[in-house]
């Protein structure tokens, strides 16, 4: 070709590339779209509603609280306890959180190094998978004793549980890239490092996202299972410890109240997850486009 | 390497840029994609590949380009010091079928593509893709999404793409099969515009008898199973071409023998 300078445009006669994006304002209350309202609102009022049958239940059967206590009593409690309920909370997302990151390096680390060579992904992913099958009540306690330290084990516990999802995701995800796209960074002479970062690597972050959101809510399990095993035998009291005390004290009220905080905590969890794989992907993304069709 | 211009030029008169000789594919489970292939492709020319489906012109433009090796023979580009020894020329451009632009990236960001890999400065990329953005009408969607453009405008990136390192040679492989009629006409013009003004050598694979003929100064007719080339028509036609050839009784004319050339070809 020539190096002549471009023109300026070829002419043009009207077809779809005359026409200029222009973007619709949806209307919005509270900062939130219009039409994400009913989605938030309908599920709070089921929520408001079963919580009011519960309480009128419990008055009108009079039902001991040791058995079953009303919705009240449990917020009651939550709010007296909250020093030491709000301890346990901290150390157990504390965990939680160490874990998911924990997760989320080796996965994506293993992932990559998996992708670049055949044989270590064929030689190792068989032991992730053992991992991964193995259930975790039934190593914790191998786990506490030989690691010693008990915040340690228990980290090593969620982490066992959180990390295959984002592995196996990551590399679904490193392998699904379009197969025409890596014939043409063939065809540009892409080094392997490009390949990864500008075409693996974006690829790749839905499947890692959609992993992520998974591996949130069992990094969550994966710490209070292994607070039940460690029980009270450890010097951590997360909020699994809480649930067995509060069983030995028979003080069910609290029991619940620990409870409704880890529901609450995987709860959190999950709509951040989400909400970080919107901001990700809200450009491009099937999933994260609401269509106009 | 003690040749002045001159010599060099004269030498390349006369030599093809790409020289296909005697090329053959088969694939691992069997299939013999293309048999026996022999074609030269001058520099600058306008060369249509026209044949029914499965008859090889993908497997033949992906081996011109480099993405799999003939099973026999092999396809030089005498020309070029660097397209020797079974290796492609580097300074090409790849049209695909489909648009297969990167969906995360926007619009500018997917024409910078071959720069960015070539490591040519954000900057100096930035300006040329924009450039060659507005060239194929698209000025004003530097920041759309593929997801936020039409079939027709991802074709439009996806060219944009495949020229914006002026490369010597771009390949097509059905670029505007997907497309309805007006804007495959649309886009028919806009290409032969781009070729008029760069003389890149264009390679444009088709089934469509019609465009073949619009478009090329030579069609390579093709045949299936095996695919192997059955004819070599040239198309005497002045450029540049409008509407005005399209309706033109030269124009019926030239896709009467394509198509009968090609109906033979089908026949056997
Ligand atoms: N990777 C592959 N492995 C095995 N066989 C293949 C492969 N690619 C193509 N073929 C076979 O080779 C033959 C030629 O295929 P090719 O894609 O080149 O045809 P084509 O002329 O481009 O057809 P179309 O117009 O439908 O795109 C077909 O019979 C096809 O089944
Ligand atoms: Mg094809």
């Amino acid at each position: 070709m020539t190096d002549a300078p471009m023109p300026a445009s070829l002419p043009h006669d009207g077809t779809d590339a005359e026409a200029r994006p222009v973007f619709a304002e949806e209307r919005r209350i509270l900062g939130l779209a219009a039409s994400t309202w009913p989605g938030i609102l309908a599920p709070l009022a089921i929520g408001i509603l079963a919580l009011l049958g519960w309480e009128a239940i419990v008055r009108i059967k009079d039902i001991p609280h040791y058995v079953l206590p009303g919705p009240l009593l449990i917020a009651k409690t939550l709010v007296l306890d909250w020093e030491t309920l709000s301890g346990s909370l901290w150390i157990t997302l504390r965990i939680t959180f160490a874990a998911l990151v924990a997760a989320v390096t080796l996965g994506v680390a293993l992932a990559i190094l998996f992708t670049q060579s055949k044989w270590l992904e064929k030689s190792l992913f068989p032991y992730a998978v053992v991992l991964q099958v193995t259930p975790v009540v039934s190593i914790a306690p191998l786990i506490i004793i030989w690691v010693g330290d008990i915040n340690l084990s228990l980290l090593i516990c969620a982490w066992l549980v959180a990390f295959f999802p984002i592995l196996s995701n990551t590399i679904l995800g490193l392998n699904s890239a379009d197969h025409n796209l890596v014939n043409l960074f063939q065809l540009y002479r892409a080094s392997r490092s490009q390949t990864l970062r500008h075409l693996r690597l974006p690829a790749a972050l839905p499947y890692f996202l959609a992993g992520l959101k998974i591996s949130g809510g069992l990094a969550l399990i994966g710490a209070v299972v292994a607070e039940f095993v460690a029980g009270s035998g450890g010097s951590a009291s997360g909020l699994a410890y809480r649930i067995l005390e509060s069983g030995y004290q028979l003080r069910i009220p609290r029991m619940f109240a620990a409870l409704i905080m880890i529901s609450a905590s995987g709860i959190a969890i999950f709509l951040i997850t989400s909400w970080i794989a919107h901001l990700f992907l809200r450009r491009w993304h099937e999933s994260a486009i609401r269509r106009e069709n | 390497m003690t040749q002045t211009v001159a010599a060099v030029a004269k030498e390349a008169r006369g030599r093809p840029l790409v020289a296909i000789r005697g090329v053959s594919k088969q694939f691992s489970n069997g299939t013999l994609a293309v048999r026996g292939v022999d074609l030269d492709l001058a520099d600058g020319e306008f060369v249509s590949l026209l044949g029914p489906s499965g008859c090889g012109k993908s497997t033949l433009l992906r081996m011109i380009a480099g993405l799999g090796e003939p099973s026999v023979g092999a396809i030089d580009w005498p020309t070029s010091p660097y397209g020797s020894n079974g290796r492609a020329e580097p300074d090409l451009g790849f049209v695909f079928q489909d648009p297969t632009l990167m969906p995360w990236a926007n619009a500018l960001k997917n024409v910078m593509l071959p720069m960015t890999l070539a490591g040519v400065g954000k900057a100096d990329a930035e300006a040329r893709a924009a450039d060659m953005l507005a060239l194929v009408g698209l000025r004003g969607f530097e920041k759309s999404y593929p997801r936020e453009l039409s079939g027709g405008m991802k074709m439009r990136v996806s060219i944009a793409r495949g020229l914006v390192t002026k490369p010597k040679i771009l390949l097509m492989d059905e670029p505007f099969a997907a497309l309805d009629e007006i804007t495959r006409h649309k886009l028919n013009d806009d290409l032969l515009a781009l070729w008029d003004r760069n003389r890149f050598t264009a390679v444009f694979v088709t089934h469509s008898v019609f465009e073949s003929v619009y478009l090329s100064q030579r069609i390579v007719v093709m045949a299936a199973r095996p695919g192997r080339i059955m004819a070599d028509l040239p198309v005497d036609a002045p450029y540049p071409r409008d509407d005005l050839f399209r309706t033109s009784a030269e124009y019926a004319h030239l896709c009467r023998v394509a198509s009968e050339t090609l109906k033979k070809a089908i026949a056997g």
